[in-house]
This record gives structure tokens, sequence and C-alpha cells, in this order.
């Protein structure tokens, strides 16, 4: 298996919006942004764990659902008076299709 | 009418000419016209010198001197013909002022200083003054002189206008500039349907810019008057009276009575034919005198300083100058100043003054609150104002109108200049200094946890000038918002007069712009998505960010209910995917109870979802529903399928909407209820529901003073007495513990939930995102809202229409919608690959 995988079209990720990736090593927000370009993080605000994928996009950030953290998709790292940074994940678009390179995840679990 | 023609007073013959008797020692003064320009003139003259002259008045119409501008109230019914008497038949009889009702002059003989009237009657003069006033403008199209159609001038127009008025049929007003909208609206009044034609693009170009317009015609089409604009008149049709009125593009409209209010040409046909010098008007000097010198023309017809006058303002001045000059003054003069004019129809509140036209070195301050219906221009010049529009609040208008009269340089009042004197000057009691006596280790954000020292130590080192910069920097009232004040008052000992807290707060970073700006510019650029806004109005992020893009997608979606399509990707979590989000990224549900009501079906099949999605909690909320919580996403829709199945729809739970209406058992039950506060409770909650509001709004009924649903903490409550209803609302049980302040108090249901929409509805047009309604109320005042929703019946009705109309887009239950496969990417994962994982 590739480093890299398919987890499905761009076009199934709704502009200024995520989904979410279900992998063994926990879930993964894909965004698209206005532009569309792709980014992944893990779900996981570096707050409170809050799901990033539920957040507002905007521009290359997401505002996390819980407790407002702006985080920057880019570097994964908090806006602002907040400290903190998430795992960003590589991503790729080619044909429409995005990939993941899910082993830049650490601490694989068995499924 | 009680006076019709004749003469009064002394009808002794005499050689000095008919029906005036000369005293001795007196010169004779001869007044052309009854209008309130020389009825001004006169009073000015008797109360300097009562004794130096013995007066004839020719009046061409058959009354007395009457109040003009209360000509479109005379018409719509508010006013009777007496009221509007400016000088009755006993003022002349003290003056010994010989009246000629319904006499005109014909001809004015200066050779003899004679006056001649139509009917023979003649009087000599050694002073006159030619008062004859103005001339409606007649358009020359075809039919122009059919029976039905009218000019709107006198008093005898207006009467016409009401005999015609009485078939109840249908008028056409031809011109939509202030003396026709005024006709349209008193002939409305009166029952007929009218319709107004207006040459131009937009009603009253000469005082309003097309958005004003635009309020303004939207104001008139709300009372039933048709409004046609860029309408070219050709011909009126009818064979002996008018039959419809045909446009250049074919047009006809049917009527029975046409009215043209076009404009006003001065009268000066009398002095043209006498040999005095005329132009546009009577040509005077700034002493009111024409070219001879023993005779003064003033009012509409007379033209001074190379300008003719149409309103009372300059005419009343132009009297003061006459009058002064005929009691001996030779130093009067008669200096225009700027002019103010209101328009006359009740409930359409609209002044003008002074000057608007553009120019290089002008400057202007507009400010707009399309919900509202408000519109304020002034222009500027050199730092003073030289003109003022209000549409919608006009109570500064004398205020400006000062300002603008004086020359006033407003330098120092330009930041606050437009909405008025409250806001200009003034000092209140230093709030800050309980403030400024806290220690630096005082806390003041308790959601952040950041004291006094660190807002101030940032504000110093970071030189921060705005609340929301202490914000992105500290933390400090960035979330629930409750030590707002507080921090604005660490910037305002700060900064001093640096921070200027009238400056309003940008909605957020991404804009310069407040909230109420904002929504302003929607309507008066009618933008209706959120990229043509962020375009518009310069956005200065890319895409806006969490903080205004949700407060965006509800202005537009209250603004333009129907026309604008919902960006759920602007919407919170909660919103998009219509159930709370908890903090493990689970969900809760709570369907909708009507007011507390519930049944064994439905709690049956609550029961059923529980056990069938192993819903871990469920709780009873506080507003008298029931809470499944921990819901995994991707269950919501077979949750909300089942749910459905037994007719439960959406509580809005997790929405800036209507959440619950409490209620207690009242008069079906219970032995101290007044009034079926349930049933209210059920019937309010059924009519609003769906609808989206500025922040959550939480509603409770009470069957009697006990007030078992708690109904005076409500954003809205309702407690129900012998009489009826008391209605209250701005009450907070959170953040802030506020007791409701009364609305009002209204005798049926009806009324009741009419009164509460109203209210909900001027909420959602007015409040800020996130602003509940008790901040709402603390900002723009109880005492607005009551006028609004309970005194100004009309404005009720109308903001219930508007949330009638909005309803109709907004009550479809979201779960069934999705329980059928809508939004279907929200609630499953773009792949799972831990499947794929064991699979392999």
């Amino acid at each position: 298996m590739s480093d890299w995988v398919d987890v499905g079209a761009l076009a199934d990720v709704p502009v200024r919006g995520a989904r979410v990736v279900k992998t063994s090593a926990g879930c993964v927000a894909v965004f698209r942004a206005e532009d569309d370009r792709a980014f992944a993080v893990e779900d996981r605000c570096p707050h409170k764990a809050g799901p990033l994928s539920q957040g507002i996009v905007h521009d290359r950030l997401v505002t996390c659902p819980l407790h407002n953290w702006v985080i920057d998709l880019a570097d994964g790292k908090a806006q602002g008076a907040d400290e903190g940074a998430v795992r960003t994940v590589p991503v790729r678009i080619e044909a429409g299709r995005i990939l993941l390179h899910l082993a830049s995840l650490p601490a694989q679990r068995a499924a | 009418m009680n006076d019709i023609g004749g003469t009064v007073a002394r009808d002794n013959p005499s050689p000095q000419g008919d029906g005036v008797a000369v005293s001795p020692g007196r010169q004779r003064l001869v007044v052309i016209g009854n209008g309130m320009a020389p009825g001004r003139a006169l009073e000015r003259l008797f109360e300097r010198s009562p004794d130096i002259y013995d007066v004839t008045i020719f009046n061409a119409e058959p009354r007395v001197n009457y109040d003009r501008i209360m000509l479109s109230p005379l018409l719509s019914g508010e006013k009777t013909f007496e009221e509007i008497v400016i000088h009755g038949d006993g003022w002349y009889e003290r003056h010994g002022v010989t009246l000629h009702k319904g006499c005109k002059v014909v001809r004015i003989d200066r050779a003899a200083r004679l006056v001649v009237g139509s009917d023979g009657r003649t009087a000599f003069y050694d002073k006159l003054i030619i008062a004859t006033g103005s001339l409606p403008i007649v358009i020359p199209v075809p039919g122009h002189a059919l029976a039905g159609v009218m000019t709107y001038r006198d008093v005898d127009d207006v009467h016409a206008m009401l005999l015609m008025a009485r078939g109840r049929g249908k008028a056409v007003v031809i011109g939509g500039g202030l003396l026709g909208l005024e006709a349209a609206a008193g002939l409305t009044e009166q029952g007929m349907e009218v319709t107004v034609l207006h040459l131009m693009p937009t009603l009253m170009e000469r005082q309003l810019d097309a958005a004003a317009g635009h309020l303004l015609r939207r104001a008139v089409e709300a009372r039933g008057i048709r409004v046609i604009t860029e309408a070219n008149t050709k011909a009126i049709l009818g064979d002996d009276k008018v039959r419809a009125v045909q446009l250049g593009d074919g047009t006809e409209i049917a009527a029975e009575l046409v009215v043209m209010a076009v404009g006003i040409r001065p009268n000066a046909g009398l002095a043209k034919d006498a040999g005095l010098t005329v132009n546009r008007g009577i040509v005077v000097g700034a002493d009111m005198r024409t070219s001879d010198p023993d005779i003064f023309a003033l009012g509409e017809c007379a033209e001074a300083h190379g300008q003719v006058f149409g309103l009372v303002a300059p005419l009343y001045e132009m009297a003061s100058v006459v009058g002064a000059q005929l009691a001996g003054d030779a130093e009067a003069r008669f200096n225009p100043t700027a002019t103010a004019t209101k328009l006359k129809v009740t409930g359409i509140d609209l002044y003008s003054a002074g000057d608007f036209a553009d120019g290089k070195d002008r400057e202007e301050i507009v400010l707009r609150d399309a919900a509202h219906g408000i519109y304020k221009r002034l222009v500027l010049q050199d730092n003073r104002i030289i003109g003022a529009v209000m549409y919608g609040d006009t109570s500064s208008g004398a205020w400006f109108f000062d300002l603008m009269k004086r020359g006033t340089d407003i330098s120092d009042m330009r930041e606050t200049l437009i909405f008025g004197p409250n806001y200009a000057g003034g000092g209140p009691a230093d709030p800050t200094a309980a403030v400024a006596a806290l220690a630096d280790d005082a806390e003041i954000c308790g959601c952040n946890g950041v004291c006094k020292g660190k807002i101030t130590g940032a504000i110093a080192a970071q030189g921060l000038k705005t609340l929301d910069a202490v914000r992105a920097h500290t933390k400090a009232s960035a979330s629930c918002g409750s030590c707002t004040g507080l921090v604005e008052q660490l910037l305002r000992i700060q900064l001093g007069d640096a921070y200027n807290p009238a400056a309003m707060q940008p909605m957020c970073g991404c804009t310069d712009l407040g909230h109420d700006d904002v929504r302003r510019l929607i309507v008066a650029k009618q933008l209706k998505s959120i990229p043509e806004l962020m375009q518009t109005l310069e956005w200065k992020s890319s895409g806006g960010c969490a903080r205004c893009r949700p407060a965006l997608n509800y202005y537009l979606l209250a603004t333009w209910p129907g026309d604008y399509i919902d960006d759920s990707q602007s919407r919170f979590i909660n919103e998009r995917v219509h159930a709370n989000i908890q903090k493990d990224g689970t969900y809760s549900v709570v369907p909708r109870m009507w007011g507390g009501l519930t049944s064994a079906r439905e709690l049956r099949a609550i029961a059923d979802v529980v056990e069938r999605f192993n819903i871990p909690t469920v709780k009873v909320t506080g507003g008298q529903r029931i809470d499944m919580l921990g819901v995994k996403k991707e269950d919501l829709p077979a949750v909300w399928a089942d749910l459905n199945a037994a007719g439960m729809v959406s509580g809005h739970a997790y929405g800036k909407a209507l959440r619950t209406v409490k209620t207690c058992v009242g008069s079906e039950w219970c032995r101290f209820g007044t009034q079926d506060s349930t049933g209210l409770g059920v019937k309010v909650e059924k009519f609003m529901w769906g609808s989206w509001t500025p922040a959550k709004v939480k509603m409770a009924v009470s069957g009697c003073p006990r007030n078992c649903a708690e109904a005076t903490c409500k954003d809205v409550g309702v407690i129900c007495v012998d009489s009826g209803y008391d209605i209250h609302f701005a009450g907070a049980a959170g953040l802030d513990i506020k007791g409701t302040e009364v609305l009002g108090h209204v005798a049926t249901e009806d009324e009741a939930i009419a009164v509460i929409v109203a209210l909900v509805q001027l909420y959602r047009e007015q409040g800020r995102y996130l602003e509940r309604i008790y901040k709402w109320a603390k900002r723009v005042g109880v005492e607005t809202i009551r006028k609004q929703v309970m005194d100004d019946l009309e404005r009720r009705r109308a903001l219930y229409d508007r949330f009638v109309f909005a309803q109709t887009f907004a009550q479809h239950d979201p779960w069934a919608e999705r329980a059928r496969g809508k939004d279907a990417h929200e609630f499953a994962p773009l792949s799972d690959l831990t499947r794929l994982e064991a699979a392999e």
C-alpha cells in the first residue's frame, strides 16, 4: 500500500467545510477552503479535543466549535493568545481525489 | 364650511372705494390675497403700529385665512376646516379689517392707486400688498380639462376631492413630490384606491437620494398606494369625465379622479399687467418692495434675491419685513435663510431643510437603519450644516435646523452629530472611578481568568485601542462578554479621550463596520449573498471569520426572506446539523413539546428511540421538554426519522431561534388560572417556531400572577390576569439576572399574539447577532420598543405581516428534511479507513 491513501473526492467536501476520515489512529478532518485548497489535520482541538471538522472554516483557518480556538490549518497552530498546535496530515489532490499521507500520523493502533 | 362668500365688516360705501370707511389720518392699505404670508404681515404690522392703516383685503377664496400647510390633514380627515383657520372672522373685526371674500382682483390701476375686483368692487390704496400666491401647474396633456381632473392647492380642491372620494373609486395622483404624496395618502385615507405616477425614478428626488426614496416608496406602498415611477403621462382619457390615465408606454390606469400635483408657479399675472417688473415671480428688493415702492409683494408670488419660495418659513420672514416696512422701519430686510419642510402624512416622518445639492466642496454624513426605516443625511460645507434630510426619525430635525441657521461649526461633535442632540455634549457622572480603584490582580474576565493588570498592561504595552484588540490579545471579554463593560472602562481609563466609546465597535477584525452599519448596507446596497457583501463592503479577510459569517448569514436571511439562500457553512455546527454539540463531539436531541405538553405516544416514541440508539442520558430541560444526550452524529437522521414518525419536530434547542414557550396549566386545570395559558403558549409556539432570531428566544405564559411558568425572567413572557394579558419582555436568567419589563396590557389572546409577534419581528430586524432581547432593549430603549409595538398599531401590523411572510420560508422541520436525506454529507464520514484496515 502506497503512503498516500485515497480518502474520497474533493467534490464530496463542502467548500468552506470539512469531512471526517476515520483511521485507526483517530479521526482526521479534511478541509476544503474557499479556493479549493485542501488541508488535513487531526480532528482534535489542542485545547479540549473538540472536533475541528465541525468548526466554521474561513480562509485557511478553522474555529473550533467548542471554545472558539482558531487553528491555522496549514501549520496546525492555534492563533491569537491561545497556545498549542494540532498535528497536520500531508494532503494532495490528484484528479479530483484527496490523498492523505497517513503514515505521518504517529501511533498506529491495530484496528 | 360656515362662511361662504359675501362681505363682512363695515359696508358703508365711500368715495375711497367700495366698502371702506377711512379714518382720519390713516393711510389706506389694500392687500390682494389672504393666504398665510399676508396674514402674518398684517399681524406683524398690527403688533408694531395698529393704527396707521385702514386695511382692506381681497380674497379670491370665499373664506378667512387658513393654514394651507394643513390641507393634507384636512383631506385625510384628521382635521376640520375650523381647526386650520388662522384668522377667524373675529380677528378681522377686531383689527378693523375689511375682508372681501370670494372677490378676485382683476386689475391694478397704479395711476389711480386703485384695485378693481371681479365683481366690480374697488378700493383705493396708499400702500398695496400683492400676495397672489401661486398657481398649480397643469400638464397640458390631452384630456387635462376633463371633469374629474383637478389640482391640489386650496380648500376648494380638497372639498372637490372629498366629494369624489365618497364613491371610494380609483384615483391617480400625478406627481410624487411632497404635495402629490400627501394628496395620495389623504385620498387613500378616504377609501380610494390610489396610484401615484411620478416622472422621475424615485419619489421626492429633490429632497431624497435614491435609497431614501426607496424607503419612502416602501412606506407609501405599505399604505396600499400603488407607485409607478418613470411614468410619463401621455393622455387623460374619457368622454366628458375622466375614465383612465394613459402612460407613454400605452398602459392605462383606470381613474375617476386625477389629481395633478406636479408643481407650482408664481401667480404674477396681475402684477405683470400692472406694469411691475416680473421675472419668474414679482421682483422685489430686500425691502420687499416691487418696482413701484408703494407696492409690496410677498409669498409664493414674489421673487427675491433671484429666488421664488414655496415653504412657509421664508414666507413668514418676508411677512415680517413687510410688516416692519409698513410700520415705518425702512431698515427691515429680507435675507433668505435655510428652509425646512415636513411631509404631512401620518406615520411617515420626513423632514428636509436647506440645500442638498451635490457640490465639490460639500461632504455628507449619512445614517441608514433600513430595518427601522430610518435615513438621515446631513450635507456639510466648511464644517457647517447646509442641508439635512431625515426620514423615519425626524426628532433631531429642529436641532439640525438650528445648527444650520446659526451656521454653527460642528467640527467638535462631528463624530456623533448624526445621532442628534442627545449624543452631543453633556457629561454624565464618571462611571469609571470604581473600576480605576480596582487592584491589578482583580479578576475582570471570569471565563478566561484575566485580571485587571493583564488588561491594562496589554493596553499600554501593545498600544491597544479597541475592545476587539483587547479581546485578541488577552482573551478578556472574548467568551461570554459579560465583562465587556469593565474592559471598556479600563480602555477609557488608560486611553482617556483617545478611547472613543461612541465610535462603533466593528463587527469583528474582518471589517471596520459595526453590526448596525452592515445591516443598513445590506438593505441600502441590496446585498444578497455573503460573497457579494464581503466584496461590496470591502471585507478585510478573504472569507470572513467565525464571528462575522454566522452574523451575516442571519442578517441576510432576516432581511431577504425567501430570497436569500441560507449558507450552511456559515452556520455554527449546531445550526448546521440541527442538534447540540456536546463536549465529547456527540449531540443532544430535543424535540418540540408544544407549550410543554406531551402525550403517551410521544413519550413512547422517545423511549423507543433512547433504547434503539443506546442514548446514554435522558433529561428534562428547564424549558419543559425532554433532552436526549450523547447521540452519535451519524445516528441523528435515523433518530429524527423515528421522532418524526410520532409527530414530533425539531425543538430548535440548538439554534438562535425560538426555543420554548413554557406554560403553566392555567384556567384549564388550575383553580387560580385566569386564562388558558397553556393554550396561548401552544398557539404562540406553533405560530412562531422555526423563525431565526439574533439570539435564542425563550418565552413563557403564566395563567395568573403567581407566575408558575416563571414568565418574568424570559425574553418574552405573558402573565394572564382577569382582564386579559400582561405582556412582558427583556428578562434574563442566565449570565445576567433581570426581571422583565412590562410591554403593555392587551385584552384578547389574538392581540397578545399580535404584540408578541411584532415584538419578536422588531427584534429580528434590529437585534445584533447574539444580542439577547434584554440587551437589545437596553440599547434601543424600552420606551422606543413599546411605542412601535404597543402604541403604533400600523407599525405593529407591518411587523406582524413581515414576520408572517418570513415564516412561510422558515416553518419547515429541519429534522424531517434531513431524515429524508438532505445534507447527508454532514452525518457520514468521508471514508472509514478503520473498516478497510480491518478487512485487510
